[in-house]
């Protein structure tokens, strides 16, 4: 959930294009008969992509109400999460991890990169709604650190030139390149490998 | 150091093609009829004697953990839940197992469901990791495409469906009664146990949640038998092991390597050695965040295992190493793992939910020396009234960190206070 102030008009109304209606059926499909309340958490992620990235309250009780579930679960599922924005969020969502893994390799520059990139602060969204700026916990990467998130992309092995790049790049509508920014295709060393460099690793 | 030939992930760096025609060529898939031919027993036995302790973190024992579900079906379904729900920190090693060799996971899948009676399981994947969830997806579809799982899975007579549940970002979710609360829609709240999920799991039907590496590594062991598999560790120890080295290190790498490998070894062969010299090393956190921090000293000749991490205060954990040289500082590393388990605590619990919060405002005074000399024992001794006091086991990982940085780094601690009052002085 996110905890940033602000004010902001919640819809009087939601509901599901036929395209996601298909997508939340499948979803619903996956849970044994009688268990629809398993979807309760993709179903609300696909309202939140619908609507921008958010998720309002009509969304919510339209989903409970899909499910045959009580609101008040689709609202305790909604708050409990930290992935549900109940508030609007920038088109893109920029996400730096700053926990101890990160932190080791320098995730404060990274910080100080994009608050200085984009002129807010974390927990801020620009004025032209474009970025929003969150501080993260652990994103699972942290050989690759320091890194961020944005959207449903990881940028890793991040400094401050390449944290500004990226962030100029979607300011004009480019698609910058995601995951490692250095040299090295995933986790493996960046000076070489010293595993897997016999031919055991297949095609 | 281990041969490639007996490295279980061979694509775990995605070098190569991660999907079904890769996969088949690096092994996966091979003879999987056979192998559930020889039935559940064979499977159960074989697992464990390999010896394979649960790769998640709490080390129980695979096999054990497959012989707690009951035999014959009482009318209720079985359930295997996989938990995906990456998020210790330091630990990015399911991550790699999910985008780069997906289809072992798949397949361990059908082989660990087959072994506990399960027509159906479940992954618990974190909603951060989009693009691995995509990437397991198409495995899935893949399988279910060339007749691998789905009805009469490769062939066997055995019917079986594989889903994928997106977590949404909660930590506790990693818990496994927590995870399966989540999977059933409702928040991420642990809950007591007994009873234990193999009685009581799933929509309250007997179930066996296990970690993706641990289901990864079981289609590769009962092809290669149970033998090779602990002929690898010590005793009690066994196998090979995926392992995360992140923080000072000269090149930080995920890597699968022997149990029971010295850790100054495993990271001097393979992480390029502490930056600055392993002189220049000042502690290292050998499991992932839940784990109690070891002293140069410690780390000179520390096994990565179960029990030689154990003897030494700390534990294996995820086995995510995090590497702190001599310019850390030290109290506000452990201060901002406090942050985190502030962030995580679900709340259910009064001494976690409390406590967490105490802790980290505590030790945001340690790191500011803002603190009185007699205030290290005072939180030293809460540490001890959250250990052990809640439902689940977040409140222990909250605790051990700040033991950890008491017992190894208390000359600090008193320093840093020493320093603050010195400098209120001038």
């Amino acid at each position: 959930m996110s905890t940033q102030a602000g004010s902001f008009e919640q819809p009087t109304s939601f509901e599901f294009t036929s395209e996601v209606m298909a997508m939340a059926k499948a979803h619903i499909a996956k849970y044994p008969e009688g268990r629809q309340a398993s979807a309760v958490m993709p179903l609300l992620d696909l309202a939140q992509r619908q609507n921008d990235g958010w998720l309002p309250r009509a969304a919510m009780d339209y989903v409970a109400d899909f499910l045959s579930i009580p609101r008040i679960e689709a609202y305790e599922v909604a708050t409990f999460y930290t992935m549900y924005n109940l508030e609007p969020v920038g088109k893109h969502h920029v996400q730096v991890c700053t926990n101890l893994p990160c932190w080791l390799r320098g995730s404060d520059q990274i910080v100080e990169a994009a608050t200085r990139n984009l002129g807010i602060e974390m927990g801020e969204t620009t004025e032209d709604g474009m970025f929003t700026l969150s501080a993260m916990e652990c994103l699972g990467a942290c050989v690759n650190a320091p890194m961020m998130q944005i959207n449903d992309d990881y940028y890793e092995d991040l400094d401050e030139t390449s944290t500004e790049s990226i962030l100029t790049e979607l300011k004009h509508g480019q698609a910058p390149k995601t995951g490692s920014q250095i040299d090295r295709k995933s986790c493996e060393p960046i000076g070489g490998l010293t595993s897997l460099n016999s031919d055991a690793g297949g095609d | 150091m281990l041969k490639d030939q007996d490295r279980i992930f061979t694509n775990i760096y995605g070098h190569h093609d991660p999907f079904l025609a890769g996969a088949r060529s690096r092994g996966d898939w091979d003879g999987t009829k056979e192998i559930l031919a020889k039935g559940r027993d064979w499977l159960v036995a074989n697992v464990k004697e390999s010896g394979l302790r649960g790769r998640g973190g709490a080390g129980f024992s695979t096999g054990l953990k497959w012989s707690f579900m009951p035999k014959e079906s009482d009318g209720r379904p079985h359930y295997l839940v996989v938990n995906a729900d990456e998020g210790e920190p330091g630990t990015c090693k399911d991550r790699e197992i999910m985008r780069h060799d997906p289809h072992k996971l798949v397949e361990g899948c059908l082989v660990a469901s087959f072994a506990i009676g399960a027509n159906a399981a479940y992954i618990y994947a974190r909603g951060e990791f989009y693009r691995e969830t995509e990437a397991l997806q198409r495995a899935i579809d893949e399988a279910y495409e060339a007749g691998l799982i789905g009805k009469d899975a490769c062939g066997s007579g055995w019917d079986f469906d594989l889903y994928i549940h997106r977590g949404m970002g909660a930590y506790i979710c990693g818990e496994e009664t927590a995870l399966i609360e989540s999977m059933e829609g409702k928040k991420g709240q642990p809950r007591l146990k007994p009873p234990f999920p193999a009685n009581a799991g799933l929509y309250g039907c007997p179930s066996t949640v296990n970690n993706v590496e641990s289901i990864a590594v079981t289609p590769t062991i009962l092809r290669r038998g149970a033998e090779w598999f602990a002929g690898f560790g010590r005793a009690n120890n066994t196998g090979t092991k995926l392992y995360n080295i992140s923080g000072h290190v000269e090149q930080p790498c995920t890597v699968e390597e022997e149990m029971s490998i010295p850790l100054k070894e495993l990271i001097e062969k393979h992480a390029g050695g502490v930056r600055g010299g392993w002189d220049n090393l000042q502690a290292i956190i050998p499991g992932g965040a839940s784990v109690p921090c070891l002293t140069k000293g410690v780390c000179d000749s520390v096994l990565m295992d179960f029990d030689s991490l154990k003897e030494q205060g700390s534990g294996l954990g995820t086995a995510a190493i995090m590497v702190m040289d001599k310019s850390t500082d030290i109290i506000a590393a452990i201060a901002r793992l406090s942050a985190f388990y502030k962030h995580e605590s679900c709340g259910q619990c009064t001494p976690c939910r409390e406590g967490t919060g105490w802790m980290s405002r505590m030790m945001a005074r340690m790191v500011a020396g803002n603190a009185s000399l007699d205030e290290i024992d005072l939180l030293e001794q809460v540490t001890r009234q959250i250990e052990g006091h809640t439902i689940c086991a977040l409140g222990d990982a909250a605790a051990w960190p700040i033991q950890g940085l008491i017992k190894n780094f208390r000359p600090e601690m008193e320093a840093r206070i020493e320093q603050a009052k010195k400098n209120a002085a001038a």
